[in-house]
């Protein structure tokens, strides 16, 4: 029988921890055994340490029983394999880093230990995070749980897996064009990119540095607020880090939503959604008008060029970050080779999977002399006027909504083959990318093969609070958030 | 415009990756069909438009020179393919 623990939120497993209802070793054991059992046919982590895990758990423990009583303490979560995390392994998805064993934690791996949190393994992504359906890791693919014959979104599917099948009561992911909000959607899951600057990018690997930022994978609203609260702050070591005061996530969540104004991006409405996607989306607005927000017709005209643009600066920051691994101090390096300049093409040859080659290949050659002012300066141009329609229409509404991603979870191949295609599942979560701007994705029904449907929502700069009431007002009177995959 | 198999030989030398001849056809094909998504960015008018850079126009801080890491070479060349005398080890490049 399924423990009760397994499906609950933060809130109430911080209260039986408190109560000492339940130890922070036991719950880490149910989680790790429910890992032992449904992983093998998941794949949603690549690293698990049971001991490592436990003694921390202990540890946390330890604290509880000296007096401290922290709302993220002793429990367990799991992280995307993109954050460096000391002493364990951390690949990227890849097999250029498949002997990495970082010497130090990232940021945010930091902060969550200081508040107790327990890592329950690593998480399997797309390679380099450079994927829209968990395909592209060295590792395998990610099951979906909903139906493992589906793709669970990417980059970050291991993490969405992962909480969707209830293997971890919250994970980390990373979002640089939607790869925290895309594999939300598709595992029916609540995740958030905060504001670009509010988590800092110290030990997560690069892949297009004006674009990544961290972000909680959750259950609910209040799950991703409380997970947020512990991820943002200020770090010195990334020097793109914003020296901003620290808020707390949840201290809106309870404000109702009456005279909320909800744009409605007519682009995002129009040909490319399938209808069962639109029929869960259209619902989840009737919904809001019900809880008294207003729905305001807006347009951001230039979104239509947001993939474009992106596929300029996101491989060209990417091919520049990239070219650190060269097999020189640490991660792969190839067997046999004539001289250096043969062991840096051979190493990243074989240590690179295609599609992390390709952008590398694409990012070369925007950069490349004569065609930079063609194409990466001119994108990022472009990504202003992206970002000025979005400055517009926050003088007529407070957050955005419409849908994550066009269509449901597809099935495993049914793009690998095809680079534009995939890239295309991101047509609505690319723009808020580009401006920087807080966005997240939450359940909000079902489509085609009883797959979930995501909302995306877009807050203006540093509204994450907003934002996330905006949500949990939602999951107040909804219970998308609260289903579970059958079978599991 | 779309790229020919010599010119996608010069940007892999670039990148220092080998394209193998059986790959070479298959690899320019995909990079044309990713060209091809972003040429539309070409007949976009952006006379005047400052290029943006980040997301909230932040720019680099400065801060004290003085030393802010600890020394802890011995960690970073324990997990490095091949060292010496705390010296990183490459193939000789000068006779």
């Amino acid at each position: 029988m399924t423990s009760a623990y397994v499906e609950s939120s933060l809130t109430a497993l911080a209260d039986a921890l408190a109560a000492k209802a339940i130890s922070s070793v036991e719950l880490t054991k149910l989680f790790l055994d429910r890992i032992e059992r449904l992983n093998p046919v998941l794949n949603a982590f690549i690293t698990l340490d049971r001991d490592r895990t436990l003694s921390m758990a202990l540890a946390a423990d330890a604290r509880r029983a000296a007096g401290e009583n922290g709302p993220l303490l002793g429990i367990p979560l799991a992280h995307k394999d993109i954050y460096c995390t000391q002493g364990w392994l951390t690949t990227c998805g890849s097999k250029i880093l498949s002997n990495f064993v970082s010497p130090y934690d990232a940021h945010v791996v930091e902060q969550l230990k200081q508040a107790g949190m327990v890592t329950l393994g690593k998480c399997n992504m797309d390679e380099f995070a450079m994927g829209s359906s968990n395909e592209s890791s060295y590792y395998g693919p990610v099951k979906n749980p909903w139906d493992i014959r589906r793709i669970p979104g990417g980059s970050s599917g291991g993490s969405a897996a992962a909480v969707a099948a209830r293997l971890a009561p919250v994970a980390t992911g990373t979002d640089t064009g939607g790869s925290i909000r895309q594999p939300a959607a598709m595992c029916g899951l609540t995740g958030i990119k905060p504001t670009y600057g509010v988590v800092s990018r110290y030990g997560m690997i690069a892949f297009a540095s004006s674009l990544d930022q961290g972000g909680p994978m959750a259950k609910s609203a209040q799950d991703c607020a409380l997970l947020l609260n512990a991820m943002a702050g200020f770090d010195g070591r990334d020097s793109t880090s914003l020296d901003r005061q620290a808020e707390d996530y949840t201290r809106d969540l309870a404000q109702p939503l009456a005279g909320l104004r909800i744009g409605l991006p007519r682009e995002f409405f129009a040909a490319g959604m399938s209808d069962d996607v639109r029929a869960a989306i259209d619902a989840a607005l009737a919904e809001y008008r019900r809880l008294g927000a207003t729905l305001v017709d807006i347009s951001l005209p230039n979104s239509g060029l947001a993939v474009p643009a992106y596929y300029v600066i996101a491989p060209a920051e990417a091919s520049s970050n990239l070219s650190r691994f060269d097999g020189v101090r640490y991660g792969y390096r190839a067997p046999d080779y004539l001289d250096l300049a043969d062991m840096y093409c051979k190493t990243r040859s074989q240590g690179f999977g295609a599609e992390v080659k390709r952008r590398i290949l694409i990012g070369t050659y925007v950069l490349s002399h004569g065609y930079y002012d063609a194409y990466y300066l001119q994108a990022q141009k472009v990504r202003r006027l992206i970002a000025d329609d979005f400055r517009e229409v926050f003088k007529q509404c407070d957050v955005i909504a419409g849908p994550t991603a066009p269509n449901v979870a597809f099935e495993l191949g049914a793009k690998s083959e095809d680079p534009v295609q995939m890239y295309l599942s991101d047509i609505y979560t690319i723009p808020a990318s580009l401006a920087g701007l807080p966005c997240m994705s939450l359940p909000c029904g079902f489509g085609a093969g009883n797959m979930p449907v995501g909302l995306q929502l877009i807050g203006n700069y540093f509204d994450e609070a907003r934002m996330l009431r905006t949500a949990h007002g939602y999951q107040q009177v909804t219970d998308w958030h609260l289903h579970m995959p059958e079978g599991l | 415009m779309s790229l020919t198999l010599d010119q996608v030989g010069r940007i892999a030398r670039l990148a220092h990756i080998e394209i193998s001849p059986a790959e070479a056809a298959q690899t320019r094909d995909r990079l044309n069909d990713i060209l091809g998504l972003i040429e539309q960015l070409q007949a976009v008018d952006t006379a005047g438009i400052e290029p943006m850079a980040h997301a909230v126009d932040a720019c680099q801080r400065l801060r004290e020179d003085s030393p802010s890491e600890t020394d802890r070479r011995s960690d970073f060349q324990a997990i490095a393919p091949e060292t010496e005398a705390g010296l990183y080890l490459v193939p000789r490049v000068i006779e």
